[in-house]
């Protein structure tokens, strides 16, 4: 499986990426949103973790770009803003897979990965 | 409660809610860099448990980063401790350069995703002012809310002592907001400027807003 993490953090999201290989998931990590978009062009991904709120492009118009490009990739909102509640009715609303809130549960990350690539 | 203190509790809990939620946003992703941090060192030991040595600069690199999130967070938390307390005083004797410079940095975050900005022109000397703190910071940020918009992206803020008091200018290459519709000031900033005792003057063309202080309130 491979995935593309978005996140203005880097050093967030290249951690991530790095732990993430060490458990046999590759992922690539951008930290704006037109990266993102470009990288989708030179890779295929099974699905985009995206931080709900990325300089110049929420996460949710990305979301919608990036289906553009890929249908078939699934997507994990990531977000530190907001209540749990709010946050669930925003990414039910945006179609989201799944959504975590930070600081990321790595095991909870990888679970729901493996069950949406499954479905 | 009068309505205008009715008008002027709504917007500061509305203020002060967009203000901690912007800071505990900020919070959350140092945490979630410590957090990352600590555990990508526990793979390293894992690994190291199963014969594969650790690289030291690996190590260093990690502990740089987690003490930098760890100040990171630290200043956060001054900052929102600051903010928190402006609204102790229902008069109080304060920097305004201080002032305009702790709303900047609460609202830097928020802008940058805009990528707007806002820049504070300091004089030689202080700038004192005795007014209300909170409502002055909320004011502000309701012009910088209004000035910024998807045309103009930096605005200056120029606090300077006059004969009457204190005027800050805000100035930015605006005049149009993005809903041509709205109105400003509304009846929101209307309620602040006169609790404040303010004035707010609007020079489009010259794309400068001045709000001035009376010296004594």
């Amino acid at each position: 499986m491979r995935v593309l993490l978005v996140d203005d953090e880097a050093e967030l999201v290249s951690t991530l990426a790095e732990r993430l290989s060490f458990r046999g998931i590759e992922a690539d990590w951008v930290t704006t949103g037109e990266e993102a978009l470009k990288q989708v062009e030179e890779q295929r991904y099974a699905v985009g973790v995206l931080d709900v709120k990325i300089p110049r492009i929420s996460g949710l118009a990305l979301k919608k770009r990036l289906e553009e490009k890929c249908p078939e990739m699934k997507f994990i909102f990531l977000t530190g803003h907001g209540s749990e509640e709010d946050f669930l009715i925003g990414s039910a609303e945006a179609g989201a897979d799944y959504y975590l809130i930070k600081p990321v549960d790595l095991n909870l990350l990888i679970e729901k990965l493996n069950e949406i690539t499954k479905k | 409660m009068t309505d205008q203190w009715e008008t002027i509790a709504r917007e500061g809990f509305q203020f002060f809610g967009k203000m901690s939620a912007s800071i505990s946003h900020e919070i959350k992703n140092a945490l979630a860099i410590i957090n990352e941090s600590a555990g990508l060192l526990e793979d390293f030991s894992l690994l190291a448990d199963k014969g594969r040595p650790i690289d030291p600069e690996r190590l260093k690199g990690l502990a740089q980063s987690v003490l930098k999130q760890v100040q990171r967070a630290d200043g956060l938390v001054k900052k929102m401790n600051r903010f928190a307390h402006s609204a102790d005083d229902a008069i109080r004797i304060f920097d305004v350069g201080e002032a305009l410079d702790l709303v900047i940095s609460l609202v830097q975050r928020l802008y940058a995703m805009r990528e707007a900005r806002v820049e504070l022109v300091l004089p030689d000397h202080p700038v004192m002012a005795v007014t209300n703190l909170f409502l002055l910071e909320n004011i502000i940020w309701l012009c910088l809310e209004f000035l910024l918009t998807e045309n103009h992206k930096v605005v200056k803020l120029i606090p300077e002592t006059t004969g009457e008091g204190v005027r800050i200018s805000l100035v930015g290459q605006f005049g149009f907001p993005d809903d041509p519709g709205r109105v400003f000031p509304s009846e929101i900033e209307k309620a602040l400027l006169e609790a404040l005792k303010a004035e707010l003057r609007m020079e489009p063309q010259a794309g400068k807003m001045i709000l001035s202080l009376q010296k004594n309130i």
